[in-house]
């Protein structure tokens, strides 16, 4: 690969606290070189001049499902990346509950085999936390991790079951890997399919209380003070469970927690007259409780923003809403809706793009998210202001199940690169 | 400024009736109106018109129904349509089909109308999307029953000459009962005050929202009310426990002449059926002509479905 130099670009990379104008020198080996307004030229160099636009490092997002193997007709490892490329992201943490449930070792290596051949894109595998995601025996956590296992999830699945999440943190904490659970009582949550409340009531269906997320947090917390692991909450829904976070970071417990874009900008009211793309889990909330994820990630009660991207077919949303599967696509929307937060002077532009690159890749534990020298040269670059309607059909993803359908957005990514090479752009 | 169109009270009839909420106030008395006219047909000899005569009517009913049911079948038959009931309970969905699927089979069939009864709420709205042709809603989850509520609202009117002004109570299983809440839509629209009664567990949340208030105690909720309807308890929609017995939620939320007297001196008594005689309500009760409406809301039940067919069926 020839060298190459971005001129002229806004560079915004808050793990080196950087928004300035400047060069980006990329090297033959499609690192970083040199980065910022002192950033040197080179005449050799392959020249792209990028004015008027911004670069960031490549997004990580760390909730995305490939349908690969056993759902190959909602997504594929190919038409993933081609949506996440598309997005700006460059770094995705792919779930386990394919079919069958990546919980052993050679399921691990066909999907990084596969994913290696099919998706131009990072790809962190996560395994589930429990054999078949049920919820009863541990997975191989340590042989796991030795091949290649970023973290455990049991994805949309919580363990219900105190003693073996004490042991599951107790033994995690001895190997140094990452726990991730999706907080939701069982028995609080059962035959729910949207929050409990006015909405709830008058569309006749059975809602949820967001106390089953809180009584998980408080009890996955609880049992963290007396076994400390590398814990992460995937998606925060409630102002009530940002409380007890609040409260117990600031007894010095440690953890992280994330929140999918769709409750940062959606909320229960836009499920309108049963349209079941924005049946989600957790499920979009009031009105209220999305300013209250806001202020959360003003204040770092929330680190990480996800797309939470579930590809699905057009057969299993088109059913009464109770029997419609949970879930909607936002890999190649996360970036545009995220920046939505910035241009309604929700959130500043810095936290936003912080949230999407480095907090994700510290949770995890991975060299991305950032463009400081010597680091590979995934970036992600776009256009601040470009106004543009979201439509399913030009979306990039096998499944078109899109919860902001014609929503009108302002900013869109223009080129991606990935180790250097330009691997999206329009 | 030109247009030489005839202005109506209802300038464009929606083509699908799937719910008291997405009725204005004109069109549910457009349809009260047109009920009263079938009124005395029905009470007569020669029941049998021909405004829907060449015209198909699909009943399709997902969830068991013995009056709901009976009454759309009549109400078709006796306005001259061709009428075809379909229990779905054992058939397609044990084979797989979907409603979507099931409602493609039928509307290739060319029906003019299609009375939906689904378990899960937000069906008829689905199906409407699907079909061209009318569709009605005749129960769907625990969302809307908005025949039933304009049966009711009939009924009432033609006891007590009006609603607006009168106070109507809704006693029982609140949470999960799609005829509360079309009445509830119903009433307030039409100028009722609405009190709704339930135990705790029985009383879905943010309820005050939607235009009542909402008691615990008989006595409060009952108290200067023209009108008590009660609900049954709906023991097949409920997992896990709701309540401790009948035993102790008859002595609560049961309808006794006792409890009855905390409402109006001549307050009228309602029950959409199927009873459950000594759970939420006294057997003699049930049938005291003088106080029960029971009957006579079956009754008016068929003059309104004849009502909405007519309405709707263009």
């Amino acid at each position: 690969m020839k060298e190459k130099i971005l001129t002229n670009v806004r560079i915004i990379d808050p793990s080196q606290k950087m928004d300035e104008i400047g060069n980006i020198v990329i090297d033959e080996k499609g690192k970083i070189k040199s980065i910022g307004k002192k950033s040197g030229t080179s005449k050799s160099a392959e020249k792209i001049d990028l004015k008027g636009l911004v670069a960031i490092p490549g997004l990580v997002d760390m909730k995305a499902f490939v349908g690969e193997p056993g759902f190959e007709y909602k997504e594929n490892f190919r038409t993933l990346s081609q949506a996440a490329l598309a997005g700006g992201v460059t770094s995705i943490v792919t779930m386990p509950n394919t079919k069958p449930v990546i919980d052993n070792v050679s399921m691990v290596d066909f999907i990084i085999r596969r994913g290696r051949d099919k998706a131009k894109v990072n790809l962190f595998p996560c395994a589930s936390i429990t054999r078949q995601m049920e919820g009863n025996q541990m997975t191989e956590f340590g042989l796991l991790k030795a091949r290649g296992i970023i973290g455990f999830s049991d994805v949309n699945k919580t363990i219900q079951n105190s003693e073996l999440m004490s042991r599951i943190m107790n033994y995690a904490s001895d190997i140094d890997v990452l726990i991730m659970q999706h907080a939701e009582d069982y028995e609080l949550a059962k035959n729910s399919c949207i929050n409990q409340g006015e909405v709830a009531t008058r569309l006749g269906l059975q809602g949820v209380s967001d106390i089953a997320e809180k009584i998980i947090i408080e009890r996955d917390l609880s049992l963290l003070s007396e076994f400390p692991c590398r814990y992460h909450i995937n998606q925060i829904s409630s102002k009530n469970s940002l409380n007890v976070i609040k409260k117990n970071k600031s007894n010095g417990i440690k953890f992280s927690t994330g929140v999918s874009i769709n409750n940062l900008s959606l909320n229960q009211n836009d499920i309108g007259e049963f349209r079941t793309f924005l049946k989600l889990s957790p499920p979009l909330r009031s009105e209220e409780d999305r300013l209250s994820l806001i202020e959360g990630i003003k204040n770092d009660l929330i680190n990480v923003i996800v797309s939470d991207h579930i590809p699905e077919d057009e057969e299993s949303k088109r059913l009464p809403f109770a029997q419609a599967a949970t879930g909607s696509i936002g890999i190649e929307t996360l970036l545009s809706l995220s920046l939505e937060l910035y241009h309604n002077e929700s959130l500043p532009l810095e936290k936003i793009i912080k949230c999407l690159t480095i907090n994700p890749a510290k949770v995890l534990k991975i060299d991305k998210g950032s463009l400081k020298e010597g680091s590979d040269a995934d970036i992600c670059i776009f256009d601040l202001e470009k106004p543009w309607v979201v439509k399913a059909e030009e979306l990039k993803s096998k499944s078109k199940n899109t919860a902001i359908e014609n929503r009108k957005l302002q900013g869109k990514v223009k080129m991606t690169l990935l180790q250097g090479e330009v691997v999206y752009s329009n | 400024m030109a247009t030489e169109k005839k202005v109506t009270a209802i300038k464009n009839t929606p083509k699908h009736l799937l719910g008291i909420q997405n009725l204005s106030v004109l069109e549910a008395k457009k349809i009260l109106t047109e009920a009263k006219s079938f009124i005395k047909l029905n009470r007569g000899s020669s029941k049998k018109l021909d405004v829907l005569r060449g015209k198909t009517q699909i009943n399709l009913f997902f969830e068991p129904s013995t009056r709901t049911q009976s009454s759309f079948d009549l109400a078709g038959k006796r306005l001259g349509a061709d009428v075809m009931t379909m229990n779905m309970g054992n058939s397609a969905l044990k084979k797989g089909e979907t409603l979507i699927d099931t409602a493609m089979t039928l509307n290739a069939m060319h029906p003019d109308i299609i009375v939906i009864r689904h378990q899960d709420s937000g069906a008829p709205n689905l199906l409407s999307q699907k079909v061209n042709c009318t569709v009605i809603n005749a129960g769907d989850g625990r969302r809307e029953h908005p025949t039933q509520a304009l049966l009711d609202a009939l009924t009432i009117i033609n006891r007590k000459g009006n609603i607006e002004g009168l106070k109507i109570a809704i006693c029982g299983d609140i949470l999960h009962s799609r005829v509360a809440r079309s009445n509830i839509y119903l009433m307030n629209m039409l100028g009722a005050e609405v009190n709704v009664i339930a135990p705790k567990t029985l009383m879905p949340k943010g309820i005050d929202n939607l235009g009542v208030k909402s008691f615990t105690d008989m006595k409060k909720g009952l108290d200067g009310c023209d009108i008590v309807m009660m609900l049954r308890l709906q023991n097949e929609r409920m997992q896990g426990s709701f309540l401790p017995s009948k035993r102790e939620y008859y002595e609560f939320f049961g309808l006794t002449p006792e409890k009855l007297k905390f409402a109006k001196k001549d307050a009228l008594l309602m029950h959409p059926g199927p009873m459950n005689r000594g759970v939420e309500i006294d057997t003699k009760l049930a049938d005291d002509i003088n106080v029960s409406l029971v009957k006579e809301q079956v009754e008016l039940g068929v003059a309104v479905r004849m009502a909405c067919l007519k309405l709707y069926c263009k």
